[in-house]
C-alpha cells in the first residue's frame, strides 16, 4: 500500500510560495476562489429555486438580491471565475503536457520543470486579467 | 483505481463548466456589454428573460448538465482539500459520505426547479 507522507502545515501551507514561487500562489489563489465559488454556487441554487414561486417571488428576491453591496460580491465572483477558469485551464495543459515543451537530455544550462512553465503561466495569467477588465468595464456600466 | 476514475471526471467536469459557465457568464454578467454591441436584449435576471429562458428545453437540459458538472466539480475539490489535511481514514469516509449526500441533495433540488419551471405555464 502506498505511504502517505503528514501535511505537517496544514492550510497555512497555502499561504507560503517557498521554492515553487508564483506557481504556487496561484495554487492558493485556486483553492480561495473555488471556495468561493463553491459557496456562491451553493446559494445560486437556493435562490434559482425561488422561480418555482413563479414571478412575484422571483421579482421580490431579485429586488432583494439588487442592492449594491450584493452587485459587488457578484463581481467578486465574476473575478473569482475568470482566474479559476483560466488557471484551470493551465493546470489542464500541464496534466496533458500540452506547451510544456518535451523531456530531453539535461544539458548545461540546466532547465527545470517551473521554469518550462513560466511561459505558459504568464500567458494564462495575462487571458485572465483581460477576462477580469472585461467583466469590471461591464460592471461599470451595471452601476452608472 | 477508484480515485484516478474520480479525477479524471474531475477534469472532464472542468471541461463541461468551462464552456457551460462560460457562456453563462457572458449571458449573465456581460449583459450590459452585450446589449451595446446589440446582441441580447437588457437585463438578463428580469423575470419575462428568465422563465423565458427556463421554458426552453436546451436551457433546461444545460441547466442540469451544468448543476451535476458544477457540483462534482466543487464537492470533489472540496474533499481533495479535506484530503490533503491528513484526516484518519474514519473521518476521511465521514467527509466524503456527507459531501457526497449534500452534492446528491442538492443536484435533485436544482433538477427539480429546472424541471417545475420549464413545464410552467402561463408564467
Amino acid at each position: 500500500m502506498q505511504q502517505r507522507l503528514k501535511n505537517r502545515l496544514g492550510i497555512m501551507g497555502w499561504l507560503g510560495g517557498g521554492r515553487y514561487g508564483m506557481d504556487r500562489y496561484a495554487y492558493a489563489l485556486h483553492r480561495i476562489t473555488g471556495l468561493g465559488i463553491l459557496a456562491y454556487f451553493i446559494m445560486h441554487i437556493i435562490v434559482t429555486g425561488q422561480r418555482t414561486g413563479g414571478v412575484e417571488r422571483w421579482e421580490s428576491t431579485m429586488a432583494f438580491f439588487g442592492s449594491t453591496p450584493f452587485k459587488i460580491g457578484e463581481f467578486l465572483v465574476v473575478l473569482a471565475f475568470a482566474f479559476h477558469a483560466v488557471n484551470g485551464l493551465r493546470l489542464i495543459f500541464v496534466e496533458l503536457g500540452w506547451w510544456i515543451g518535451k523531456p530531453g537530455t539535461p544539458s548545461f544550462p540546466y532547465t527545470y520543470s517551473t521554469l518550462r512553465h513560466r511561459p505558459l503561466f504568464i500567458v494564462f495569467m495575462v487571458v485572465a486579467a483581460v477576462l477580469m477588465i472585461i467583466g469590471g468595464v461591464d460592471f461599470y456600466f451595471v452601476l452608472k | 483505481m477508484r480515485e484516478s476514475r474520480l479525477w479524471f471526471w474531475h477534469i472532464l467536469s472542468a471541461a463541461v463548466i468551462l464552456v457551460l459557465l462560460g457562456i453563462h457568464m457572458g449571458i449573465m454578467h456581460l449583459g450590459e456589454l452585450l446589449h451595446m454591441a446589440g446582441i441580447g436584449s437588457g437585463d438578463p435576471v428580469d423575470s419575462s428573460q428568465v422563465f423565458g429562458r427556463s421554458r426552453q428545453a436546451v436551457f433546461m437540459i444545460t441547466y442540469i448538465l451544468l448543476l451535476g458538472a458544477g457540483l462534482f466539480h466543487g464537492l470533489y475539490g472540496l474533499r481533495s482539500m479535506f484530503f490533503e489535511l491528513s484526516l484518519s481514514k474514519s473521518l476521511e469516509k465521514l467527509v466524503g459520505g456527507v459531501l457526497a449526500v449534500a452534492g446528491i441533495a442538492l443536484f435533485l433540488y436544482g433538477s427539480y426547479v429546472a424541471i417545475v419551471v420549464y413545464q410552467m405555464n402561463g408564467v
